[in-house]
């Protein structure tokens, strides 16, 4: 057994651990220091768009998610055979047919989600950190990494979107997950916030977002 | 790496084939599904528009509830039964496609009405819902409408929309729009059709009889279904008529 390692070790490189250093950092750098959403500014459309309530966004999180993860994965498997040339063209029919397909199962399973979310799963193809991901990473990384660096991306995009969601809901509508937090604890009268349930709203958490966390990182614009 | 001309149509054309088999492969499985899906969700609305089901999760027993409250029919716009259609088939109220009988004529279309019936008597007509479709600001709207048996009172409204702008048009399909529509007439003192309508602004004053307060934000969305309650309340005049004076019963029975 100790022979048959050695030997392996010999003949080549050791394996790269499954989550060295180096791979974790796909994860981690974009839930915070490199956030696609608070740093990169990208993906704000939706983000003020289907954060009014909790259901919905968690819904979007999960389709983008996906989106990502999916969409690295093929562009990574396929990116020596894409011809440079149409390399977007080849990036956004992919990502488009992952988007149709996640429309297409909410319409069959979770219609009153597909009825709310409606053209905004849609825009997930117009989102500008898939398209990103997929340019900047996937075109030159490998298939497992890719898959790493999508979940970071997606999960950097979840968190910040569910958060702002988290707060629209609970002052615009005055409940999380549809459950009446205020009458629950004995508020019964609560002045639901419309403020919060119109777009700005979500500008005004966002921006209180991105203060707390530059403030934190000590991030500059440059 | 620079690739040749005949490379890349080749990929393009093996993709978009890929593409377009995983697509149209996924449409052909998942249609049945999103079809009960669409009919379930019409149903909803159909009983929305005149009571609360928000209680009730069990999409069979909307269903079901569905079959016992509601008779429906089609009609044409002078008010006649339709029972068969051009080629001769059966005409189902709830197969009537709205939204294509909106792009035809009003002359030529076809007008479902959903009857709800007394849940003691079936033949008691309680309330009479009408569908119609008309144009928002951005896409379509639609709407149904529920008339008490005075064939004059709103009893309920509910409205669907596929665009239009959340928090500003959107508003129609809650019920604080919907609610103000309870109780408002759309036929005036001397008899003639006046339907109901939003005014420009939401001030919450108090409007008479065929006023209902505006969006603020949202007066095209609003103008949009004032215009397509009056054109389709017009269509259904005549059914509304001849109904008021016992004119329907003899016509199912032709």
């Amino acid at each position: 057994m100790s022979t048959e390692t050695l030997e392996q070790t010999i003949v080549k490189e050791p394996a790269e651990p499954l989550l060295s250093k180096r791979r974790k950092k796909f994860i981690t750098d974009p839930l915070n220091e490199d956030n696609p959403v608070t740093v990169q500014v990208l993906g704000i459309c939706s983000a003020l768009a289907i954060t009014i309530k909790m259901e919905p966004t968690l819904v979007m999180s999960i389709a983008v998610v996906f989106v990502i993860v999916f969409a690295n994965l093929i562009i990574s498997l396929i990116r020596d055979l894409i011809p440079g040339r149409v390399r977007i063209i080849v990036q956004l029919a992919i990502v488009a047919t992952l988007v149709t397909l996640v429309s297409e199962v909410l319409k069959a399973y979770m219609f009153d989600m597909y009825k709310v979310l409606g053209a905004f799963v849609g825009l997930i193809i117009t989102n500008c950190i898939v398209m990103g991901r997929l340019e900047a990473f996937a075109m030159a990384n490998k298939p497992y990494d890719s898959i790493l660096d999508g979940l970071g991306s997606g999960f950097g995009y979840a968190w910040i979107i569910l958060t702002v969601a988290f707060f629209r809901e609970l002052f615009g509508s005055g409940s999380i997950f549809d459950f009446k937090v205020f009458e629950a604890i004995g508020w019964t009268s609560y002045q639901t916030n419309g403020l919060m349930v119109d777009s700005i709203g979500a500008f005004m958490v966002l921006g209180i977002l991105i203060w707390v966390q530059r403030t934190k990182t000590g991030y500059v614009e440059h | 790496m620079q690739r040749s001309n005949t490379y890349i149509i080749v990929f393009s054309a093996v993709l978009t084939i890929i593409l377009g088999l995983l697509l149209s492969g996924t449409s052909v499985v998942l249609k049945p599904l999103q079809d009960k899906q669409v009919d379930l969700d019409n149903k909803k609305k159909i009983l929305g528009a005149v009571m609360d089901i928000s209680s009730i999760e069990d999409p069979n027993e909307i269903l079901s509830l569905y079959e016992k409250r509601f008779s429906s029919i089609v009609i044409d716009i002078n008010g006649k039964i339709v029972e068969k259609d051009k080629k001769g088939n059966p005409v189902i109220a709830e197969k009537v496609n709205i939204q294509k009988n909106y792009k035809v004529a009003k002359e030529d279309r076809l007008y479902p009405v959903f009857q709800f019936v007394s849940e003691s008597d079936p033949s008691k007509v309680e309330a009479y819902i009408f569908p119609m479709w008309g144009a928002g600001l951005w896409d379509w709207i639609s709407g149904f409408v529920a008339i008490e048996s005075d064939l004059n009172t709103i009893k309920g409204i509910a409205f669907d929309h596929k665009t239009e702008t959340p928090g500003l048009g959107a508003r129609i399909t809650s019920d604080q729009i919907k609610d103000r529509y309870k109780g408002k007439k759309i036929f005036d003192a001397s008899g003639s059709l006046v339907s109901v309508s939003m005014v420009k602004g939401e001030k919450g004053l108090p409007l008479d009889d065929h006023h209902i307060d505006g969006m603020s934000g949202a007066t095209l969305t609003g103008k949009g279904v004032n215009s397509m309650m009056l054109n389709y309340l017009e269509c259904y005049k005549t059914f509304i008529e001849k109904t008021k004076k016992g004119g329907v019963s003899m016509a199912m029975s032709n």
